[in-house]
């Protein structure tokens, strides 16, 4: 779960991490307000989880009301990259002489946390690891111990930061993995991470990424996912309502099955057999009737899906129990708005088979002939 | 002959007494599985599906003569409770629990690393001998006795490729998921290493997904120390990056690395076959058998 700049920001400040003053603001009205308040220069920054949100035209730098007031006009309403811009960030524009970064993340290859400090701040860190993962100082950190003083200064030194500054961006290193360990960070990150001419180290945008597993002891966190997704589509606030993992595709081929592994094999042979996928619907393990209908009722309210096919391989996941919510889902039509393919394995499939309303549906015996099946009514539909 | 798991293992419970535990602990002893205790804090001197219930896992261990457990605690009490288990001490620890908290098991996985316990999983199904034992939750019913080992990152993939193997008459000789999450305790190499030194495991068979670099490991111990043939399976070919896809450690990250192609590509160059679908799988394995 990713938090807005806004939000990440207002944990870093709390926690200690200078930030440049800042307000939220929803409406133009309420933009030139803060922006008055916070004194010109201010950006005034789109607040959506899409990258590279500057060179889309969703931060722009003013210098007075009347800019500030065509800006946010501009930027509130905006479509960045899909996502509509419901509210801005106003910030005080920081003069800065240099731009740093700093970052902790977990390195899943070493089971271990990793602090990292870079001066090549300001742009697109994963490129620089890329083409100069040297330009990137990283210190691991034994999960048992914690991290170390002199780790955040050994980063820090390692990178080259000029000495002048390095005791503070130490200091800030060291508070943002104590924020990483303390609140379940997945990835906490300050890019860029300013330098004034004044030697004074500013954190002028905020990543924090927390660990969707461990929001049940991170309640001040899971307040804010609540309060962020005014930015989610209309699925996606679907998709959470109904505890589904879910991933929205560009495709046509809705798809919905049971288990991260299965559900993304039966992806890969929509795709292999010439179809496109359009999501990942992934119902979890032994999943009841009820849940079944909310799944089909999900992938049916995607307008670009022409057909659906439903992959079960019943381990406690029963056949029964799948059947009887298909039917349920389906009886309520009609006429079935989008065909629908079923596999039904493992089980209780025999059951399940029994069970099933064959008027309904299409049934396959196999993987490989039900997403062939679904390819196929997917094409007649867009013919 | 298998890995981990036989007709002799003696097995504890952690979380007997929640519905998933006593459920699978019931199915664990109808498929065979010596299942001679659970392990409940404050639930000691009870007993669930016939098995007496203790306090401790380490009492537990002791007045049973157990060497393994399979934990069905719930996610915030998971994390401790593999510290029991690598404390107990125990040979094998099976973590089922999905949704452990990453730095909960990156603190797990470094008291592992001193011990000479075995750790399976989290957020996998489980593991199975066919005809001898299973700890955890695989349908026992779609195995068949015989000579194919297989590991996985994904359970009801591994049913998939389980049922077309054995409606070819290709038995297993052990299955192990090693568990989708981005932590987890036995690699693909420890799994692979294990199936090499076993002398009933004529091929194997890997079904990897996109996140980390596990696979292109794998791929470089097979080249490298395996005569056992491999054949391979990976998930994930049209995931975007970015996107968690249901597992949490399914994740292709945004600098690109953890594809689905780097991982086959690293696999054909250490010669194991891909299969595009799992029946493909199968055909490969029939192959190299």
């Amino acid at each position: 779960m990713r938090l807005h700049e806004y939000q990440a920001k207002q944990v870093f400040a709390d926690a200690g991490v200078p930030t440049p003053a800042s307000e939220l603001a929803a409406t133009v009205d309420d933009a030139v307000a803060a922006a008055e308040d916070i004194g010109y220069p201010v950006a005034i920054k789109a607040q959506v989880h899409v990258g590279g949100r500057g060179k889309a035209g969703g931060i722009e730098l003013v210098e007075d009301a009347d800019e500030a007031r065509e800006v946010a006009a501009d930027i509130l309403g905006m479509d960045l990259k899909g996502f509509t811009v419901d509210r801005v960030l106003v910030e005080e524009a920081v003069d800065f002489a240099n731009e740093l970064y700093a970052g902790v993340t977990m390195d899943r290859g070493e089971g271990k946390p990793v602090a990292m400090v870079s001066t090549r701040g300001g742009v697109n860190i994963e490129e620089v690891a890329e083409e100069d993962p040297d330009a990137i100082a990283r210190e691991h950190i034994d999960p048992a111990f914690g991290m170390h003083s002199y780790q955040a200064r050994k980063a820090v030194y390692d990178a080259g930061v000029d000495r002048e500054i390095a005791g503070d961006v130490a200091s800030i290193l060291t508070t943002l993995y104590q924020l990483w360990d303390d609140r379940d960070g997945a990835d906490a990150e300050i890019n860029p991470l300013m330098v004034t001419g004044d030697d004074e180290v500013i954190a002028a945008d905020a990543v924090f990424n927390v660990d969707e597993d461990a929001l049940f002891r991170q309640p001040e966190l899971a307040e804010m996912e609540e309060e962020g997704e005014f930015a989610e589509s209309e699925l996606d606030r679907k998709a959470d309502e109904y505890g589904f993992d879910y991933v929205r595709l560009s495709g046509n081929v809705g798809i919905i099955g049971n288990g991260a592994g299965l559900v993304m094999t039966t992806l890969d042979l929509v795709d292999h057999y010439g179809g496109a996928p359009a999501n990942f619907l992934d119902v979890g393990g032994g999943a009841k009737a009820d849940r079944i209908t909310n799944a089909l009722d999900m992938v049916f309210s995607d307008e670009n899906v022409d057909s659906v096919v439903f992959n079960i391989f019943g381990g406690i996941t029963r056949g029964d129990e799948v059947a009887k919510g298909i039917n349920r889902a389906l009886e309520q039509f009609d006429e079935i708005p989008k065909p629908v393919v079923v596999r039904l394995a493992g089980t209780n499939a025999e059951e399940g088979m029994e069970i099933l309303n064959e008027d309904l549906v299409t049934v396959e015996q196999t993987l490989e002939s039900a997403v062939q099946r679904a390819v196929e009514y997917a094409d007649e539909v867009e013919a | 002959m298998s890995v981990l798991v036989d007709d002799d293992s003696r097995v504890i419970v952690q979380g007997i007494t929640g519905g998933e535990g006593e459920f699978h602990t019931e199915q664990m002893i109808d498929y065979g599985t010596n299942v001679v205790a659970g392990a409940v804090p404050g639930k000691g001197g009870q007993e669930v599906a016939g098995v007496p219930v203790y306090d401790t896992v380490a009492e537990a261990a002791e007045a049973e003569d157990a060497d393994t457990s399979v934990v069905f605690v719930p996610p915030a009490f998971a994390g401790d409770a593999c510290f029991e288990a690598l404390d107990a001490p125990l040979d094998l620890v099976v973590a089922i629990t999905e949704g452990i908290p990453t730095q909960d098991m990156a603190r797990v996985k470094r008291a592992e690393e001193e011990t000479s316990t075995y750790l399976v999983g989290p957020n996998c199904p489980g593991l199975i001998t066919p005809d001898e034992a299973k700890l955890g939750i695989l349908p026992g019913n779609i195995f068949e006795t015989g000579n194919v080992g297989l590991i996985s990152r994904s359970g009801t993939l591994t049913y998939q490729v389980v049922d077309s193997l054995t409606q070819r008459g290709i038995g297993q000789s052990t299955a192990i998921g090693i568990g989708g999450d981005p932590i987890i305790g036995t690699s693909f190499i420890d799994a692979l290493g294990l199936f090499e030194d076993d002398p009933d495991t004529d091929a194997v068979v890997m079904c990897g997904e996109i996140g980390g670099e596990d696979e292109e490991q794998a791929a470089a111990f097979i080249d490298e120390h395996m005569d056992t043939p491999v054949a391979g399976f990976i998930a994930g070919r049209t995931a975007p990056p970015g996107k968690r896809m249901g597992h949490a450690g399914a994740i292709v990250s945004g600098s690109g690395t953890g594809t689905a192609q780097s991982k086959i590509d690293a696999l054909e160059s250490a010669g194991v076959p891909v299969g595009d679908t799992p029946e493909e799988v199968v055909d490969n394995v029939e192959d190299l058998l």
